[in-house]
């Protein structure tokens, strides 16, 4: 086959190669292109391009183009370099579609969907398996969490003013306090995971990315919250981050999504709830409800995800069990909850120290501890578990809520 | 017994490459390994010493190491070279706006070149010179200046920065540092473009050399025949399409060994008889070649 390309007065040191490199690519190896055109190295340019990247070119034995007027006309002769780079390539699934069911390694960081050129290094992700990793939702969430970023600088109106007894607001302080805990533990957690993940698997990447982002948000208002009265935070318990510590030593992908999402964060749901209702100030309400709502997200996906998994694997749910119970086994010489985090609950729903008032927060916080059991046994039952099996895990979980 | 290669460490990159192909080349049953020189003097010498098995060579040393072997009665094989290797050529370009049209045009003007020991932008292009009638230094009745740069000396030109330099100063701001012409490889024209030493428009070729070969891969008396002949078999046989092979081969800069052949050598021996650069038993002639 014989084919021609003009490149008018192009030089190869001005683009003129992309138009031989679009010509030569609808030809086969052996195949003949003319050149034509009348810049005056297109000869010279010609031979040291077509030689570096592995065509044949006879110049003639002068015919240059080179030093000397007048338009030349030069012969490629097509070499097999270009199809022996891709002869072992091969599409890294499909970009619209569904991942395929294992992830290949030396897709490496390739889109999904792309032609992947065979070599180079292949990825070192853990989690190649999509039922381990995947939930039909996870584009929808993603979507979701893309739409509802919010700023923290403007989407809470920290002049509100905030008249707060000082009771209540050593016992909002010390809330905060143990929220930024929790968040950043929340916050590794899915880097972690991502940073194990293969990028065939986009969709979830991306939402563990928003997921850490949303996080990351929460840590910031929580702490700007418990700085507010400009006095110095609350308190830290050493049980209270033994049981976070619990969650960032999980090895397996759906296992650290089920104990932080499904139990920690869907109990955190409560606990923002009751926090955001008790509020004593604009401030906190807001911080909360800002908070709540990314939470869902994340515990929707972990839901999701685990069900997916023990769905295409009932034997999963007892991986799961297991899980439960070595944590639980693995604090049960902790205190757990952080007692000043247990009475602060108390105090904001009772809003004085007044006896009746503290009656009154007890019984909400007794409620609230209720709620969270109840949700716990909802989504237990939603992934898999028997009625009776999802009570007996959910009084497992720990005193620490997360 | 281990098939030993020599090859010059003009940049980082050798190691990888040699790394790669021993890894490669030992995985085939060849028993190899390789050793690196900081200069090409070096390696020739201890190819004919029978140190190294095969030097991986430039084509000034491929003309030291013939010479040196002719005359100690030492006999050499051609092993093979890279595709990218046949059918140079060498040009002296000069500014776009320049008046000069043709070579004999360069007489009492400056010339910058490579390096003292590079053979594709200072031996082949000073040769080019004299045959248009031109006289370059150090030719002690010289009517051309000859402004060399100095860069990477041992490395026979393999590291282009002095090839660089005389592009760069085509173009100098101050006239004291202009050359009125440089000397460079056919690729090298492209690549300072690309980079943009030499922007695209802002120079033409003035003249250019015949068509000449570049590196080749020698054997000498330290090899056994059947271990060259399988190093060659293994070389010719490297597929571009290998995933495993086609970054080493991109590394080295060919898509396929070729044969070799000798016909592509005759003007650089040339070049290097009229500079005295070696004499014709091989030693070091240059009075100013510290490699």
């Amino acid at each position: 086959m014989r084919a021609t390309t003009d490149l008018d007065g192009l030089g190869l040191d001005q683009g003129g190669h992309l138009l031989i490199g679009h010509a030569l690519a609808g030809l086969r190896p052996g195949d003949e292109l003319t050149v034509t055109g009348h810049h005056p190295a297109l000869g010279t340019h010609l031979a040291a391009w077509c030689r570096d990247n592995g065509h044949r070119f006879d110049d003639g034995g002068g015919v240059d183009g080179g030093p000397g007027p007048g338009p030349a006309k030069l012969v490629i002769t097509k070499g097999a370099a270009d199809e022996q780079r891709w002869a072992g390539a091969s599409r890294a699934g499909t970009a619209n579609g569904p991942p395929r069911a294992r992830a290949d390694p030396r897709w490496g960081l390739a889109a999904r969907g792309a032609l992947v050129e065979a070599g180079g290094p292949p990825i070192g992700a853990e989690w190649t398996e999509r039922e381990h990793v995947w939930a039909d939702i996870a584009p929808r969430l993603y979507a979701a969490a893309a739409a509802s970023q919010w700023d923290p600088a403007t989407a809470v109106d920290w002049s509100a003013a905030a008249d707060v007894p000082p009771p209540v607001e050593r016992a909002v302080v010390q809330i905060m306090t143990y929220l930024v805990e929790n968040e950043q533990a929340a916050l590794i957690i899915p880097a972690r995971l991502l940073s194990q993940l293969h990028p065939h698997f986009r969709e979830v990447m991306q939402l563990l990315a928003s997921q850490a982002a949303d996080e990351a948000r929460h840590v910031e208002v929580f702490s700007r919250r418990g700085m507010a009265s400009g006095g110095p935070l609350g308190t830290s318990s050493a049980g209270g981050r033994a049981s976070l510590q619990t969650l960032l030593g999980e090895p397996d992908f759906t296992t650290a999504s089920f104990l932080l999402s499904v139990l920690g964060e869907g109990t955190f749901l409560d606990l923002l709830r009751f926090v955001h209702e008790h509020a004593p100030d604009p401030v906190t309400a807001d911080v909360t409800r800002l908070a709540l709502r990314d939470e869902a997200r994340h515990v929707a996906f972990g839901v999701a995800h685990t069900a997916h998994l023990t769905r295409a694997d009932p034997s999963y749910l007892g991986t799961l069990r297991l899980a439960v119970e070595r944590r639980h086994a693995a604090l049960a010489d902790t205190a757990g909850l952080n007692a000043e985090v247990f009475d602060a609950l108390v105090l904001l729903a009772a809003g004085s120290w007044q006896p009746a008032a503290i009656g009154r927060g007890w019984q909400a916080v007794q409620e609230l501890r209720r709620r969270m059991d109840e949700g716990r046994r909802r989504r237990l039952a939603f992934v898999g578990f028997p009625d009776d099996e999802a009570a007996a895990l959910s009084a497992l979980h720990t005193r620490n809520f997360m | 017994m281990t098939l030993v290669l020599g090859a010059v460490a003009y940049d980082p990159k050798v190691v990888a490459i040699w790394d790669g192909f021993r890894a490669w080349l030992r995985g085939r049953g060849l028993d190899f390994d390789y050793v690196l020189y900081s200069n090409y003097e070096r390696q020739v010498e201890e190819l004919l010493a029978g140190r190294i098995g095969v030097a991986w060579n430039s084509p000034l040393a491929w003309v030291r190491a013939r010479r040196l072997a002719a005359a100690s009665g030492v006999a050499l094989t051609p092993v093979t070279m890279r595709d990218t290797d046949q059918d140079l050529r060498s040009l002296v370009v000069v500014r776009d706006d320049h008046p000069a049209g043709s070579l004999a045009d360069l007489r009492g003007r400056f010339v910058g070149t490579g390096a003292v020991d590079s053979p594709q932008a200072t031996l082949l292009p000073l040769s080019l010179l004299r045959a248009a009638g031109l006289r370059p230094e150090p030719d002690p009745r010289a009517d051309t200046r000859v402004r060399r740069f100095d860069v990477g000396v041992g490395l026979h030109g393999d590291h282009i920065g002095g090839e660089r330099e005389a592009a760069r100063a085509l173009l100098a701001a101050d006239p004291a540092d202009r050359v009125d012409a440089a000397c460079m490889i056919d690729s090298n024209l492209l690549l300072f473009a690309r980079e943009g030493t030499l922007p695209a428009g802002s120079v033409r070729v003035l003249a250019r050399t015949d068509p000449y070969d570049h590196c080749t891969m020698t054997a000498g008396p330290g090899a056994s025949e059947a271990a060259v002949t399988t190093f060659a078999q293994l070389l010719l046989g490297m597929d571009y399409a290998d995933p495993a092979l086609r970054p080493l081969l991109d590394l080295e800069g060919l898509k396929q060994w070729q044969p070799p052949r000798l016909s592509g050598y005759a003007q650089l021996e040339r070049a290097v008889d009229e500079s005295g650069f070696y004499d014709a038993t091989g030693q070091i002639g240059a009075r100013d070649y510290r490699p």
